[in-house]
């Protein structure tokens, strides 16, 4: 897992920090990530876990359509990680199964 | 509860060109769409778009979204709602919405449907490992927010999105240890394999993936090659350890939203799947109720633009507001579509069509 620091056609300018917390982690997103972005760029790629057999699901459509990136953000539950942009002081956590 | 002339679901390259239209046309126009920004794929497409000026050949897909945008700036009758997913269509128009966890309805005259397509999926054991990704979310992620999830990757399917995202990949400085396409030949255009044939990356074509090897997250995948009926060939699979693992076998239009208003659909499947039915002013067999772009029929986004162009110029005629300039511009795009279709590659997209006509006609 890593950022881009430069890139053949896109521009990478660098953001300006934006701090959360996964689970009991605080970690370091960038202004212009979505939750699930600032999550992978961290390592974390395991978001949900199915309801039957609690196996680990990530990132998969990026447009809010699959439900497998699901999450719990500030107490409300079922949030579409991979569309909803990270905000400083966000409190992520799996949902409880 | 707010009344809109027409509500536009879907900012993508179908949905933004439907809005310059209805705005320019004088409509009370809401645009709605469930990500952050408007733009829809384009907004991640770093590569050049093929085909003539009018479909903005030579430009990249993230310019594309600008310019369309750049032309929505001036309407004050056009409002624009980003972050607000539809979650329900009802019989007398009204929509519901979510915005930031807030629950809102607004009601529009007619309801112009553009939500686009998902990437499909393929079953093979493990197949839900994080870290095995659609080829549009890897593009999102890679190209919209700069972060890479590994530095390794296999792709499963060759056609232009498979190519063009591997090639992308590469780009962002990951590895692409192989494509893996269970036809004989590869799908996408040769310029694109060609491309990646050249950087050493193998495609092994008549192969598919048997299954995901991981526990909490991919590790590796175990490839097998498939003989002339797509019948795995014993004792030839190889196992190669990935960080991740690309999905890319085509796209389904996204059918749900005109389904919900019981609008008829079929399966085509020269089209990607289920497709509301139409007629031909893009208007499904519910009155008022419209759908363009791959939603009606996976083509590329030069089409979908097209589409969306002609679908809101029948949207104002059926508000009794015509556009000024529908005259010129309904033969202009109808023929700009029969070009782009007319290609070695549209005439799968026609037989589609046509199929979803004699649907129509047969109601």
């Amino acid at each position: 897992m890593r950022r881009l620091s430069s890139h053949p056609i896109l521009d990478i300018s660098s953001q300006p920090t934006i701090t959360f917390t996964f689970e009991d982690t605080i970690l370091e997103g960038v202004e212009g990530d979505s939750i699930a972005s600032a999550l992978i760029a961290n390592g974390i790629v395991s978001f949900s876990t199915s309801i039957k057999k609690h196996r680990p699901r990530g990132f998969y459509c990026a447009i809010g359509n699959c439900a497998s990136c699901e999450m719990n953000v500030d107490g409300v539950s079922h949030v579409r990680t991979c569309i909803t942009p990270l905000k400083a002081g966000m409190m992520v956590k799996r949902e409880e199964r | 509860m707010k009344i809109y002339d027409v509500c536009i679901i879907g900012g993508g390259p179908s949905g933004l060109c439907a809005a310059q239209r209805c705005a320019e046309a004088g409509l009370n126009t809401l645009l709605l769409d469930r990500s952050p920004s408007l733009g829809g794929q384009l907004i991640k497409q770093t590569h050049k778009f093929f085909g003539s000026k009018e479909h903005y050949a030579k430009f990249r897909g993230i310019e594309i979204a600008k310019l369309l945008q750049d032309k929505l700036t001036s309407f004050e009758n056009l409002t624009i709602l980003t972050e607000t997913t539809v979650v329900g269509i009802y019989e007398d128009f009204v929509i519901t919405t979510l915005h930031h966890n807030q629950y809102k309805k607004v009601q529009a005259k007619a309801i112009l449907c553009a939500v686009g397509a998902s990437e499909k999926f393929l079953a093979f054991e493990n197949n839900d490992l994080p870290q095995i990704i659609g080829a549009g979310a890897l593009q999102t992620l890679v190209n919209q927010t700069h972060v890479v999830p590994g530095e390794t990757m296999v792709m499963i399917g060759s056609g232009n999105i498979g190519l063009i995202v591997s090639y992308q990949m590469m780009q962002a400085g990951m590895k692409v240890k192989a494509i893996i396409e269970a036809n004989d030949g590869i799908g996408g255009y040769k310029v694109h394999a060609s491309k990646l044939r050249r950087l050493g990356v193998p495609i092994h074509t008549k192969s598919t993936i048997k299954r995901a090897i991981g526990t909490d997250k991919l590790d590796a995948v175990e490839i097998i090659q498939l003989d002339e009926h797509y019948q795995e060939i014993p004792n030839t699979s190889q196992i190669i350890p990935t960080d991740v693992l690309c999905i890319s076998v085509g796209l389904s239009p996204l059918h749900q939203l005109t389904s919900m208003l019981n609008a008829k659909s079929a399966y085509i499947q020269e089209l990607g799947g289920w497709v509301p039915l139409l007629d031909e002013t893009y208007q499904c067999s519910v009155p008022g109720l419209f759908a363009c772009g791959d939603m009606v029929g996976i083509e590329e986004a030069s089409s979908a633009m097209m589409e969306g162009h002609l679908a809101a110029l029948h949207v104002c005629a059926y508000l009794k507001q015509s556009h000024p300039q529908a005259a010129e511009l309904i033969p202009y795009y109808e023929n700009q579509l029969y070009e782009l279709r007319n290609g070695v590659h549209g005439s799968k997209t026609l037989k589609g069509i046509l199929k979803r006509k004699e649907a129509m006609n047969a109601q």
